[in-house]
Parts: C-alpha cells; sequence; structure tokens
C-alpha cells in the first residue's frame, strides 16, 4: 500500500506561464521515456523479481518515480495556469486545450497518449535490469533535451532536480543487476532465469 | 485556490524536503548496500529528524501526511491542507 505526502520531493515554483514549454515538458509525464512509464514498468516487474532486495529497490524507485510525475504534472499545470484565449492559439496548445481544457492528461509531447508499449516487464531479471537501466538514460537524454529549451530559472531547476535523479537511479540498477549476477552461475549468466526456472541456488 | 504560506510554514515545508531527500537517497542506496552501517547510522538520524519535523508542521499547519497527523487535534486540518501543485512549496 501506498502512503501520500502532500507535498513536492522538490519544490515547483514557476510565474511565468509558457504554454509552449508545457507542451514539451508533458513528455516526461506521458511520453516514452516519461514518469508514468518509469514507474509502471519497475512497479510493474518487482512481484516476480525473486531477489528481495531488488525487489525492494523496485518499489522504492516506483515510488519515487510517482513523486516525480507529480513534479512534472505540477510544472505543466503552473506553465498553463491563467492563459488567455490568444495565448492559448498563439502558443499552439490549442490541439491539446479543445480535448483537455486545462487538465493533465498522459502524452508525448507529439500527443501520442500513454501506451503501455513504451515499457516491458519480462519477468527475468537481467532482462529488465537492462532495460531499467536503458530506461533511466533514456529519461536523462529527454531532460538534457528539455534544458536546451527552457531559459526560465524556474522551470530549470526542477528539471536539473529530476535529471541528477535518472543518473541516481541508474547507478543503483546497476548495482542490482551485479547483485543478480552474483547469485547466478558465473560461468553462464543465461543458464537458467531465476524468474522462472526452479533450479535456484 | 492559491493558498498563500506565511514565510515560516514555507521554511518549515523546505527543511522536511531537504531532510527528506536524504532518507529517499539512503533507502534506495540501502536496497543494495543493506549492511553498509555508516549509511544505517546516517538514514536513522535523518529519519528521525524528518519525523520530528512532521509533527511539527503537522500541529502547526496541519498534517502532511496523515501518519504524521496531530491525534489531539478536534478538526480535520488534512482537507483544508493546500494542494502541492499550486506552488505553495
Amino acid at each position: 500500500m501506498w502512503n501520500y505526502e502532500k507535498r513536492l520531493q522538490f519544490p515547483v515554483k514557476i510565474t511565468q506561464p509558457n504554454a509552449k514549454l508545457a507542451q514539451v515538458i508533458i513528455s516526461q509525464f506521458g511520453g516514452p521515456d516519461g514518469e508514468l512509464a518509469a514507474s509502471m514498468r519497475y512497479l510493474s516487474q518487482r512481484y516476480s523479481m525473486p531477489y528481495n532486495e531488488v525487489a525492494g529497490l523496485l518499489t522504492d524507485i516506483g515510488t519515487e518515480e510517482l513523486a516525480h510525475m507529480e513534479m512534472i504534472c505540477a510544472i505543466v499545470y503552473q506553465l498553463t495556469k491563467d492563459l488567455s484565449m490568444d495565448e492559448i492559439v498563439a502558443s499552439g496548445f490549442d490541439k491539446y486545450y479543445v480535448d483537455h481544457t486545462l487538465a493533465l492528461w498522459p502524452q508525448s509531447a507529439g500527443g501520442v497518449p500513454f501506451n503501455a508499449c513504451v515499457f516491458q516487464s519480462k519477468g527475468d531479471a537481467i532482462t529488465d535490469l537492462t532495460e531499467d537501466m536503458a530506461a533511466e538514460q533514456k529519461a536523462r537524454t529527454t531532460y538534457d533535451n528539455i534544458l536546451r529549451l527552457v531559459h526560465d530559472q524556474e522551470v530549470c531547476d526542477p528539471i536539473r532536480f529530476l535529471r541528477a535523479r535518472e543518473i541516481v537511479h541508474f547507478q543503483r540498477f546497476g548495482e542490482a543487476l551485479r547483485i543478480v549476477q552474483d547469485k547466478l552461475d558465473s560461468k553462464n549468466f543465461y543458464a537458467f532465469n531465476p524468474e522462472f526456472d526452479r533450479c535456484k541456488n | 485556490m492559491s493558498h498563500k504560506m506565511n514565510a515560516e510554514q514555507e521554511n518549515m515545508l523546505r527543511n522536511i524536503g531537504i531532510v527528506d531527500f536524504v532518507t529517499v537517497e539512503m533507502t534506495e542506496y540501502l536496497d543494495t548496500h543493506p549492511f553498509d552501517r555508516e549509511a544505517m547510522e546516517y538514514f536513522n538520524h535523518y529519519m528521525r529528524m524528518k519525523n520530528q519535523m512532521m509533527r511539527d508542521y503537522a500541529v502547526k499547519y496541519g498534517p502532511l501526511s496523515l501518519s504524521a497527523a496531530d491525534t489531539c487535534s478536534k478538526e480535520w486540518k488534512w482537507a483544508l491542507q493546500p494542494m502541492p501543485w499550486e506552488g505553495g512549496c
């Protein structure tokens, strides 16, 4: 189960609306390398993960990703607050506005709806952890791309915080992969799948 | 919807965020290093600090988490808390 804390993991306080920027940053909500996909990936993979420390890590990082999703949504929400109709049209936000007004809906910057096919839950510890490491790097690249488009300090600060977390999580998943490999057959890591085959040591 | 916080409330919230960050970082580190005693002590120290700060905040401004709620309170302050995405902190 979960407990909710009524606060953001890192403060988001944006005073200058910018609907153009919101349309780019929303990708980290519902896009292919976004926080929703990250959270659902780890929270789906953990059930069949046979090593407690790794299942625990997937739970804790998957939970932190929910807090990141909330930060991204807060950024998009504040960037699109109190927009005039002229600003909505001029920024190209009208295509989103017509379906969602100013509500948050998980989609990529290109308008593609969130889809579970952007992540895997493969049921093989090496495969899943390798995917998780790649996912953290893909999200880091996305934040780097966003940072090239942002010139407002109030938006940069939380985005930089989120980017740094991707690097820490990449490190932790690397350690988790090492933990898994240490428990496998050192002559052949692929001799059996610890999430499926019953010949565990 | 916008809720104006006073400087002290904003400051307490910022400090809770800083201390909580240490506990999040140490949680994930300890998941892959469960026998690191120095990290464990570090976690314990900051977790105690966060719990106390959460209780102190709850008494003054209402609970940020129901587990930190002031159980002597006669009013449901949880529902009256500002929503975090409104830019309070």
